[in-house]
C-alpha cells in the first residue's frame, strides 16, 4: 500500500544525548530518513592540543560520562604507545578488571533501564519499580556491582582517577579484592536471571547485513588488545585504523559519520560478537544459546541481546581475573618513569558502545601537537540511518505510533551515546 | 499530598552529572517514593514543563543553549546546576582560550563558517541559579544532601573550606612534596580529597573557595618551578571563566 507518513521525534528519550528522527515517505516512497545529532559541540581534539601528556587521560574521560573508563583505558594505551611504555601483568590484569566493570555497568544500564521498557509498553523504568520490583532491583544490585569494580581500583567509576600510562597510582589490597571475590558469588543468580529475562523477551524480527568492525585478536575475545577487523576486509595494525575507518562529515549531523566498503558499518557488541564468537566464553556461548544468537546476526535489535551475552563474558571473565590477581598477591608498585619523546601514539580498545580510537602526536616536551578521536557513536550514525531505511518500507502500512516505535527502538539498540560521538561538531536546524 | 516534580537536563556535557543521579542505586528506590520525575531525557520519556526543581548538567555553549535555559529557569521554581560545566563552565571553557575560530576551523575544516558555537559559560551567567552542587562529575553524597535539603525546606551544608583540608583529614602526603601539582590549598572541598587521595593534583574541579588565597597559592606554584604560563593553565582546566585563570597578579 503506498502510504505517506511523516515522523518527527525531537529529543529521542532513554539515550545519552541529543537526537532526533526525521522520517517522510511520500505514497510509499522514502522522502527523507534521517537521525539529527544536534548535541552541542564539544572541541575536545582542540582543547588538548598543548596540554600534557600528564593530563590528557583526565581531560578525555570527560568525554563521556557513562564510558569514562573506556576513554581513560584508551587515552592510556595511546600514551603508552607513543613513549614505548611497558608495564606490569598486574597493572594488565587491573586494566581487565575495570574495563570488564565498565562493560558490565553499561549494558545492564542499556539493557534494563533505556531498552527493556520498550517491551513491556512502560515509559521508562520507573513504573516498574511498582509492577516489577524484583527485575528493577536485580537491575540496581548488577549495575553497582559494576560500577563497585571501578570503584575499587580507580576511585569511582565516573571520571576515574587512579589510571595512569602504564601503572594504576592505587592497587587494591588483598582484602578488597577478596570482598569483591564474594559479591561474584553472591550476583552469580542476577546474572542467569538476567540472561532468561531476555531470552523470554521477543525481539522485533529484522535482517539487514552490514560490514562489521571491532577488534579481533586470536586468542581471546578482544577488549583491550588485538588487530582492527573488518568483516569486509580484514585485519590492519591498530596505527593503520585510517584504512578502515573513513570519517566525513555530513549536513544534518553534529557528529561525524563513518564507512568503508560500504555506505556505513556497524561497530559495538553485535560486531564484536560476529567478529569473535568463537572466542565467547562457555557461559557466555549458553547465554547466547539461551537468547538464540549465533554468528553471523544480522539483526540490530538483537545488539541489546548480544550486549547480555556480553554481561555474562565480562562478569565471569572479570572473576577469573579477580582470582589471578589474588593469586599473584597485589602490591603497590614503584612509580614508572616516564620520559617524553615526539611520538605518534594510537590506542584502540572495545568500549561498551564498539571500537574507540584515540590518535595522539606528541613533541618533545610530551606536549600534544595533534589528537584524532574515532568515537564507537560516530561509526554506527550511518548505519542506523541506512537500517532505517531498510525498516521503514517494511512496517510503513502499521500505525503512525508504531512505526515510531519502532524506529526509536532500533536508534536505542545501538545504544548510542552522543556527547562522545559529538566531540566536535554542531549543526543549527531550522 | 502530592509529591514534588523534578526535571532533570543536560546542557554541553558528558552526562556524566546526570548519570551521577542513576548511579545512587541503594537510594534511587526511596527518592522515586518522595519525587515525580517528569522530565529526565537520559532515563524517561515522560515529558513535561510542569515541575517544581529542575537539575541541569552542562555548560551554555550554543545558542540553544542559552534558549533553553532560559525555558528551564521560567518553569522551575529552584533551579539547581549539577557539575563543573554547569557550575563553572568546565572543561568547556578552555575552548574559549583556543579562540572559537581556531575550534571550529581545526575540526571542520573549510565548512566552519555553517557551525554555531559561543563561548563556553556557566549558567549563572545567562540565568539565576539557585543552588550548585559543584565537582567533574558531582559527588554523590553532595546531591542526596542537597535533595534532603530542598525537599525538607533547609538549606544544603555545602564546605566553603578548602581540599587540603579533607586532604589532612585522610592522612594524605601533600603532593607538592612529590614534585607534583595541586590546586587544593584553594579548591572547594566537599569531594574528600579523592584526586590527591589517588596521586592526582586538585585540579579545582569544584570551583574555588568563597575567598581563595590564589596569589599565595601562584606564589607557591611559582616557587616549586611553574612558569606563570604553567600556572594559568592549571587555572584554565576548570576555572577558565574566572579571573583567577586569566590574569597574573
Amino acid at each position: 500500500m503506498a502510504k505517506s507518513v511523516e515522523i518527527n521525534v525531537h529529543h529521542i528519550t532513554r539515550l545519552e544525548g541529543h537526537g532526533n528522527i526525521k522520517v517522510r515517505t511520500k505514497d510509499g516512497v522514502i522522502e527523507e530518513c534521517q537521525l539529527d545529532i544536534v548535541e552541542s559541540p564539544r572541541f575536545f581534539e582542540a582543547m588538548i592540543e598543548g596540554r600534557s601528556w600528564k593530563e590528557v587521560r583526565h581531560i578525555t574521560t570527560r568525554i563521556c560520562g557513562i564510558c569514562a573508563v573506556g576513554h581513560g583505558l584508551t587515552s592510556v594505551q595511546a600514551t603508552e604507545n607513543a613513549f614505548g611504555i611497558k608495564y606490569s601483568k598486574q597493572t594488565d590484569l587491573l586494566k581487565r578488571l575495570i574495563c570488564h566493570g565498565e562493560q558490565i555497568q553499561s549494558h545492564v544500564l542499556h539493557t534494563y533501564f533505556l531498552a527493556a521498557p520498550d517491551f513491556v509498553n512502560a515509559p521508562s523504568v520507573v513504573p516498574l519499580v511498582q509492577t516489577h520490583p524484583d527485575v528493577v532491583m536485580r537491575a540496581l544490585r548488577l549495575k553497582k556491582f559494576g560500577n563497585a569494580i571501578a570503584d575499587v581500583i580507580c576511585g569511582r567509576k565516573v571520571h576515574p582517577i587512579g589510571m595512569g600510562p602504564g601503572e594504576f597510582t592505587y592497587t587494591p589490597t588483598p582484602n578488597e579484592l577478596r570482598d569483591l571475590r564474594k559479591k561474584f558469588d553472591e550476583y552469580e543468580p542476577d546474572i542467569t536471571a538476567t540472561v532468561d529475562l531476555f531470552a523470554s523477551l521477543s525481539f522485533p524480527k529484522f535482517d539487514r547485513q552490514t560490514e562489521y568492525v571491532s577488534l579481533k585478536d586470536d586468542k581471546e575475545y578482544p577488549w583491550l588488545y588485538g588487530q582492527v577487523f573488518s568483516s569486509d576486509a580484514g585485519a590492519v595494525e591498530k596505527n593503520d585504523y585510517k584504512k578502515i575507518v573513513h570519517e566525513k562529515v555530513v549536513d544534518h549531523s553534529t557528529a561525524k559519520h563513518a564507512s568503508n566498503k560500504r555506505s556505513s558499518y556497524m561497530v559495538g557488541a553485535l560486531a564484536r560478537l560476529n567478529n569473535n564468537f568463537n572466542l565467547l566464553r562457555p557461559e557466555a556461548k549458553a547465554a547466547a544459546g539461551k537468547l538464540g544468537v549465533s554468528a553471523p546476526c544480522h539483526n540490530p535489535f538483537m545488539i541489546t541481546a548480544a550486549q547480555v551475552i556480553e554481561t555474562a563474558h565480562c562478569f565471569y571473565d572479570a572473576r577469573d581475573v579477580v582470582d589471578q590477581l589474588l593469586a599473584i598477591g597485589p602490591k603497590p608498585e614503584d612509580p614508572l618513569t616516564i620520559t617524553p619523546k615526539a611520538s605518534r601514539g594510537v590506542g584502540v580498545t572495545e568500549v561498551p558502545r564498539g571500537i574507540l580510537f584515540h590518535d595522539y602526536t606528541y613533541d618533545k616536551d610530551g606536549l600534544i601537537t595533534e589528537g584524532n578521536l574515532v568515537i564507537p557513536t560516530n561509526q554506527n550514525l550511518a548505519n542506523i540511518e541506512d537500517d532505517m531505511r531498510a525498516l521503514v518500507p517494511q512496517i510503513i502500512d502499521q500505525p503512525k505510533d508504531k512505526i515510531t516505535l519502532m524506529l526509536e527502538m532500533l536508534v536505542r539498540a545501538y545504544d548510542p551515546c552522543i556527547s562522545c560521538a559529538v566531540h566536535l561538531l554542531n549543526v543549527e536546524f531550522i | 499530598m502530592s509529591k514534588p516534580k523534578i526535571a532533570v537536563f543536560s546542557l554541553t556535557s558528558c552526562e556524566g552529572c546526570s548519570l551521577q543521579i542513576l548511579n545512587c542505586e541503594d537510594e534511587l528506590p526511596d527518592i522515586l517514593n518522595h519525587v515525580e520525575i517528569v522530565n529526565f531525557r537520559e532515563a524517561v520519556s515522560n515529558r513535561s514543563d510542569d515541575y517544581l526543581i529542575a537539575f541541569v548538567d552542562g555548560a551554555v555553549s550554543t545558542p540553544s543553549d542559552v534558549e533553553e535555559i532560559k525555558e528551564i529557569r521560567s518553569h522551575a521554581a529552584i533551579l539547581v546546576a549539577i557539575g563543573a560545566c554547569a557550575c563553572t563552565g568546565g572543561l568547556n571553557v578552555m575552548k574559549n582560550f583556543k579562540g572559537l575560530d581556531y575550534c571550529l576551523k581545526r575540526v571542520y575544516g573549510d565548512k566552519a563558517n555553517v557551525f554555531k558555537t559561543i563561548d563556553a559559560q556557566p549558567i549563572d551567567a545567562v540565568v539565576k541559579v539557585d543552588l550548585k552542587i559543584h565537582g567533574c562529575p558531582m559527588p554523590k553524597s553532595e546531591f542526596l544532601e542537597v535533595v534532603r535539603a530542598v525537599l525538607v525546606g533547609r538549606k544544603p551544608r555545602i564546605p566553603n573550606y578548602p581540599v587540603c583540608v579533607e586532604c589532612k583529614q585522610r592522612g594524605n602526603v601533600c603532593l607538592w612534596l612529590k614534585k607534583k601539582t595541586c590546586l587544593g590549598v584553594v579548591a572547594r572541598a566537599g569531594c574528600e580529597a579523592i584526586c590527591p587521595s589517588y596521586l592526582s593534583g586538585c585540579v579545582a574541579c569544584r570551583g574555588l573557595i568563597d575567598e581563595p588565597n590564589d596569589n599565595a597559592c601562584k606564589e607557591i606554584m611559582a616557587e616549586f618551578g611553574l612558569t606563570m604560563e604553567q600556572i594559568l593553565k592549571e587555572f584554565q582546566l576548570y576555572n577558565g571563566f574566572y579571573p583567577v585563570a586569566k590574569e597574573s597578579k
